[in-house]
């Protein structure tokens, strides 16, 4: 542990404290034995069932276990969910709802934070509250639904895009609000003097500062959107297809009831996109969460 | 974005601002014009509000899709909820999950960013990876688990092995320990989360600090206990507050893993109001809604105010 990362030098040491940092110094090298037996255990057993049963074929995987498969077929499996498990078009109803909701999230959320962080007084304070709450109280799902109905807007797109951006415009107005108030005033005042108005000073100073916060928050938003299927179950309700509702429907469905290795084929196609992203972006995505959440 | 703007309100009128003559504050208002604000507030207030607003209207009607008509019926459907004890049963089943996964989560996450914490390239190697189950989707964690947790699945196979003897535990089956079973999952899924919030927390520890005490003979326990675990307030408080209030809110887990059973005893609030919404029972859901939305609000409001004062203690 970091505990033996500044090392003291040894004769400012009282010839007591000899055994404690023995001891330290064996911690530090059972820490990369304890480090990858955890990663091992925890992450090791979950995955590789699922990339094994994944790979056998149907009679193999009738009784998921961690034996590997006799023979590797990972990409007849994929190939199988693919083209009879409708992937291709859940996928499309996935972005047709992700890209909108994370799009006006982001504006809206961002036109809203710097209004609440510049402006003051009580009502502001009122507004701010009533738009973060919704990081924590829970939304009322089925009066959604009976609203969705009333305009029209159950099961489609459209209605999906609303309730989803209802419910994260708290997560984007809560992080992006704290940003900005940590953006001198002075630069939107240079702005100012040169004759812009509030929409220019807001699309091309305070927008482009806000792109760390931005990019946190996206990866969260679209953590939580991609992989939804509560709120899509209520207000999809079967009309549009998306991934996980996909996955729902093919794994409590007769067709791919005991199928495990096509279930768990289909898991990881529908992990990829944001795996390969994660991948990518590692370290601006661990960056960007770190530095967010707790400073 | 850091903690404590959980706790900073908006500034009254900027401090750096001279208290201004009528004219300039006008000026400086249309600066940050209200129409900025509108769109969000409009799409929150008819997605957010509206709805939560009218679950108390609906919670006391008897809608369902069995009549064609909707009428007020009083807090009829909250008693019959809490004289067949599914609403005290639901309400302590997601209690329960929900303090469970804060405690596993955290214990977990603490944990792990404490055993990662040195930067090397193993450690962050291990970090990328126990962010995995955080992008994948909770629904497909819980068919992993349900797979893996089967009486002659992975976990019992692996058991065997170590032990010698056949193992056949019904991880998923009990109808006392499960709960604390589909818990760990969602802690499983989360964990890598949490760790992240904790290892920036311990980042922003002063070593000079933690040097002074190693000098004076402190372990590395003591230091821990003494200094460490108490600067990391502001992490616990949002690792805790939103375990805990995030997972009242849980579904995807124990649908695929359990689906509530065995015998209920896993029936979280919101796999009540799928089931009786799936079943038609519109009114019934919409109680149940609103018992979800009055819990969560409780509870939030104390929670945070305790940890919080627990931060500023320090």
């Amino acid at each position: 542990m970091t505990i033996a990362a500044a090392p003291v030098p040894a004769d400012l040491r009282a010839p007591t404290r000899q055994p404690a940092s023995r001891r330290r110094r064996g911690r530090g090298a059972l820490q990369p034995v304890v480090a990858v037996l955890a990663t091992l255990a925890l992450l090791g057993v979950p995955f590789w069932l699922v990339v094994s049963t994944a790979s056998k074929s149907q009679a193999e995987a009738f009784d998921p276990d961690l034996s590997p498969p006799g023979s590797w077929q990972l990409l007849t499996n994929v190939r199988e969910v693919v083209t009879d498990g409708d992937m291709v078009r859940a996928f499309f109803g996935s972005v047709l709802v992700v890209a909108p909701s994370v799009f006006l999230v982001l504006v809206l959320g961002s036109m809203a934070s710097w209004v609440l962080a510049r402006r003051g007084g009580r009502g502001m304070a009122v507004v701010y509250a009533l738009m973060i709450s919704g990081i924590v109280l829970p939304p009322a799902v089925v009066t959604i639904v009976l609203l969705l109905r009333q305009l029209g807007l159950a099961g489609t797109p459209t209605g999906m895009v609303g309730v989803y951006t209802g419910m994260y415009l708290s997560t984007v107005v809560f992080f992006v609000t704290g940003f900005i108030r940590t953006v001198p005033h002075e630069l939107e005042e240079a702005a100012r003097v040169d004759g812009a108005g509030p929409v220019r000073v807001f699309f091309t100073v305070i927008l482009p500062l806000l792109t760390p916060v931005l990019s946190t928050a996206t990866i969260l938003i679209v953590l939580y959107i991609w992989n939804d299927v509560f709120y899509a179950l209520f207000v999809l309700g079967g009309q549009l297809d998306t991934l996980p509702l996909n996955l729902f429907r093919v794994a409590s469905a007769g067709l791919y009831l005991q199928n495990w290795h096509l279930i768990f084929a289909y898991v990881i196609v529908m992990s990829l996109p944001l795996l390969l992203t994660f991948v990518i972006a590692q370290r601006k995505i661990i960056s960007g969460i770190t530095g967010g959440a707790v400073k | 974005m850091t903690m404590t703007d959980l706790r900073e309100r908006p500034r009254l009128d900027g401090g750096d601002q001279p208290p201004a003559a009528p004219r300039g504050k006008r000026r400086r208002r249309s600066d940050h014009p209200l129409w900025f604000l509108a769109p969000a507030l409009v799409v929150v207030f008819v997605f957010f509000f509206l709805p939560t607003l009218s679950n108390f209207f609906y919670a006391l009607t008897d809608w369902s899709s069995f009549k064609s008509e909707i009428s007020f019926v009083g807090t009829d459907n909250l008693t019959a909820l809490f004289d067949n004890g599914t609403l005290l049963d639901a309400l302590r089943v997601t209690v329960v999950y929900a303090v469970l996964v804060a405690v596993f989560q955290n214990l977990f996450g603490l944990v792990l960013a404490l055993l990662l914490e040195r930067d090397n390239r193993l450690n962050r190697v291990c970090r990328v990876l126990f962010f995995i189950p955080v992008i994948m989707s909770a629904l497909a964690v819980g068919y992993v688990f349900q797979a893996l947790l089967k009486p002659d699945g992975g976990l019992n196979q692996a058991l065997g092995f170590l032990s010698g003897t056949e193992v056949q535990i019904a991880w998923l089956g009990n109808t006392t320990w499960t709960i604390v079973v589909v818990a760990l999952i969602h802690a499983w899924k989360w964990m890598g989360l949490s760790m992240l919030i904790y290892l920036a927390g311990l980042k922003t520890i002063n070593e000079d600090v933690l040097e002074a005490a190693r000098l004076d003979g402190a372990t590395w326990w003591d230091t821990f206990r003494r200094i460490r675990f108490p600067l990391l307030a502001p992490a616990v408080t949002f690792n805790f507050a939103t375990a805990l209030l995030g997972s009242m809110n849980g579904f995807d887990v124990v649908q695929a893993t359990t689906e509530g059973g065995p015998g209920g005893t896993t029936e979280l609030l919101n796999i009540f109001i799928f089931r009786t919404f799936g079943q038609g029972l519109f009114a019934q859901a919409t109680t149940m809604s609103l018992v979800l939305f009055v819990t969560v609000t409780l509870m939030a409001v104390p929670v945070i105010w305790y940890l919080r004062k627990r931060e500023d203690v320090l």
